[in-house]
């Protein structure tokens, strides 16, 4: 597994830096997706790749298209125009829940648990293909009471790995917003996803959690699993992502490792902001000061 | 004032066809509102469909009356299908519109002089109920002391809370299982079943289509105990009393709908048989200066107005309800 890993990230090395970079062994490919809402160009991406068995971080300013793209990646919402496929599989018009069913499951920035269902029956909810689902053979128990069984065994090795086991039997409105995030993500694995999309997961979440949260997704990548999630977070971004995409304004404008993404310019001007680096207490107000005057000063020259 | 017969009206209504009725529309209510959360408004249709799909083929097509039974279940289903596929994909307040709107419709064209000939007007169809009534076993009445039915009525409570008792099962055996699950899922958050690889729709289609069914079988029944197929039996505040009696009861609860019901017909009963009592005769417990025995009859329902008030303040979960979960909308 390990050596697997490093071969994928080692394969991402020899990808460049330009915005949709082919990718050596891609899970995903979508070319020139747009949606506009109303006069908005909300998405207007001409080419993303997203290379497998890799953690990819989608990040960007606040209305930058990245929630969209997730939308329309995964059925929620429908596109103007363009193409993308999940495993060479074409995506156009086919309906969320069938993407759910190909092995891309997403979770949603503002966490969507079932409030009124425990933690345990959130868990089971997740798992596919099962008998009792349908009409008929769910009247009769002895038909699905085994599969039933086996599901809850893995939901509660699921809730025990996500240190949930404590909260089974509670409702999941009951729940603080660290652990809705840690139970969207566990009752997302209940489908076995080939490819989990993560929107904001750390949003909300308190930094003692956010150390395990980030244990969890990385988790997610050595087991195989390829990892795209959204996040306004540098610092797990920096921490955990192989491969990092910057959306502005709709479109895709830098691509590359996490070291790289947060020296380029352009990610610089339209994200992070020339301070981006230094603690906010460290900055030397006096100094951010002369720097403006002089900036003032040689306007008025000019004028 | 006679208590006797206060009792006497409160008991039969609770315990007799009526309750039976409005126990199996809420039951399909349950099914649509409580577990699933599609606002169905329009369950008089769904009774109104499958009420004339007997009456019309036993009466208008002179068909034997097994098949009556089958052709209004069926129609009932195709209704749902027909409300369902235009507006289960839309939000939820679309299909409390559309189902209010069709159930008036329907009432409305069974009810016109146009369509006399098969529908049988204003005044309804009759003669269809025969094979139902020579199936009675029973030899005569019942009087229990406190409570007493006629024969044809015995017959009805019969074989109405059976039915009572195989939906309520069949509802118990559905709604434990993962597909009741889903069905819960969808009440909470449409978007995360469809996260999970589940076809949305497709669950509040069968949901549509069950709850209808129990819909349907309120409406054949009511018809087979009165004897006749009124159009302006099926009108919107039937559905809303079906509703009442659901949230008396607790929804999303397998017997709130049923107990609801009793509550509901024994308060409704009880209540106007008193104000009728308290102001019959030449000097009545009640001053005419008060309440006249005309306004009698109305006091009961501005009371249980005031009585569905004050259990959605004080106990809004209702009888069955789990007040934990009531408490979780609060966040």
């Amino acid at each position: 597994m390990a050596a697997e890993l490093s071969d994928a990230r080692a394969a991402l090395a020899g990808v460049s830096n330009e915005p949709g970079a082919p990718k050596p062994d891609p899970i995903i490919t979508g070319s020139n997706i747009t949606r506009t809402f109303g006069g908005l160009k909300a998405v207007d991406v001409e080419k993303i790749e997203i290379q497998r068995g890799v953690i990819t971080a989608l990040i960007g300013p606040n209305g930058a298209g990245k929630t969209t793209l997730f939308n329309l990646l995964t059925g929620f919402d429908e596109p103007d125009s363009g193409q993308w496929a999940f495993n060479g599989t074409e995506l156009g018009k086919v309906p969320a829940f069938k993407v759910a069913r190909l092995g891309m499951v997403r979770t949603f920035q503002l966490t969507k648990v079932l409030a009124k269902l425990t933690v345990i029956e959130n868990m089971r909810l997740g798992a596919t293909g099962q008998r009792g689902e349908k009409f008929f053979s769910a009247i009769f128990k002895s038909l699905w009471s085994s599969q039933e069984d086996a599901n809850t065994k893995r939901a509660d090795d699921l809730l025990a790995r996500f240190k949930l086991d404590a909260k089974r039997e509670d409702f999941a409105g009951s729940l603080s917003g660290g652990q809705r995030k840690l139970l969207e993500m566990a009752r997302a694995l209940m489908v076995d996803p080939e490819l989990i999309m993560l929107d904001e997961p750390m949003a909300g979440v308190n930094p003692a959690l956010k150390q395990s949260l980030l244990g969890h997704v990385k988790s997610l990548r050595d087991e195989g699993r390829t990892v795209l999630f959204v996040e306004h977070d540098m610092d797990m971004v920096r921490d955990i992502s192989d491969w990092v995409i910057v959306m502005a304004q709709g479109q895709i404008v830098a691509e590359g490792t996490p070291q790289s993404v947060m020296a380029d310019q352009r990610v610089i001007d339209a994200y992070l902001g020339a301070h981006h680096d230094t603690d906010i207490t460290e900055i030397d107000v006096e100094d951010l000061e002369a720097e403006a005057d002089a900036e003032l000063d040689a306007e008025e020259k000019k004028a | 004032m006679d208590f006797g017969t206060i009792i006497d009206a409160a008991f039969s209504a609770a315990f007799g066809p009526q309750a039976i009725v409005f126990a199996l529309a809420a039951i399909g209510l349950n099914v649509h509102f409580g577990y699933t959360g599609l606002l169905n408004f329009g369950q008089a249709g769904f009774m109104s469909i499958a009420a004339f799909g007997l009456a019309v083929t036993v009466v208008t097509w002179d068909l034997p009356f097994w098949l009556g039974i089958i052709v209004g279940m069926i129609a009932a289903v195709i209704l749902a299908l027909i409300l369902g596929v235009p507006t289960l994909r839309l939000r939820a307040d679309y299909l409390a519109i559309v189902t209010i709107a069709t159930s008036e419709i329907l009432r409305l064209v069974f009810g016109a002089v146009e369509f006399k000939d098969t529908f049988g007007g204003s005044n309804g169809l009759t003669g269809f109920v025969r094979p139902y009534q020579n199936l009675n076993p029973y030899g005569g009445g019942i009087d229990l002391g406190i409570v007493s039915f006629s024969r044809n009525d015995l017959w009805s409570i019969t074989v109405g809370w059976s039915l009572v008792a195989l939906c309520c099962l069949l509802v118990w055996a559905v709604m434990r299982s993962p597909w009741g699950r889903v069905l819960k899922s969808i009440r909470e958050d449409e978007d995360a079943v469809r996260s999970l690889g589940k076809n949305v729709f497709a669950y509040k289609m069968q949901a549509l289509v069950l709850g209808g069914l129990f819909g349907g079988l309120a409406g054949i029944f009511h018809i087979l105990k009165q004897g006749s197929a009124v159009p302006t039996d099926f009108n919107t505040t039937f559905t809303f009393y079906a509703y009442a009696a659901l949230l008396i009861g607790g929804a999303a609860r397998v017997l709130g709908p049923v107990v609801g019901s009793m509550i509901f017909w024994f308060l409704i009963a009880g209540i106007g048989s008193f104000f009728s009592e308290a102001t019959k005769g030449s000097s009545p417990v009640i001053p005419d200066w008060i309440m006249t025995s005309d306004q009698s009859s109305l006091i009961r329902l501005i009371l249980l107005g005031l009585g569905l008030m004050l259990l959605m303040i004080f106990r809004p979960q209702g009888i069955f309800g789990d007040r934990r979960e009531i408490a979780i909308d609060g966040r």
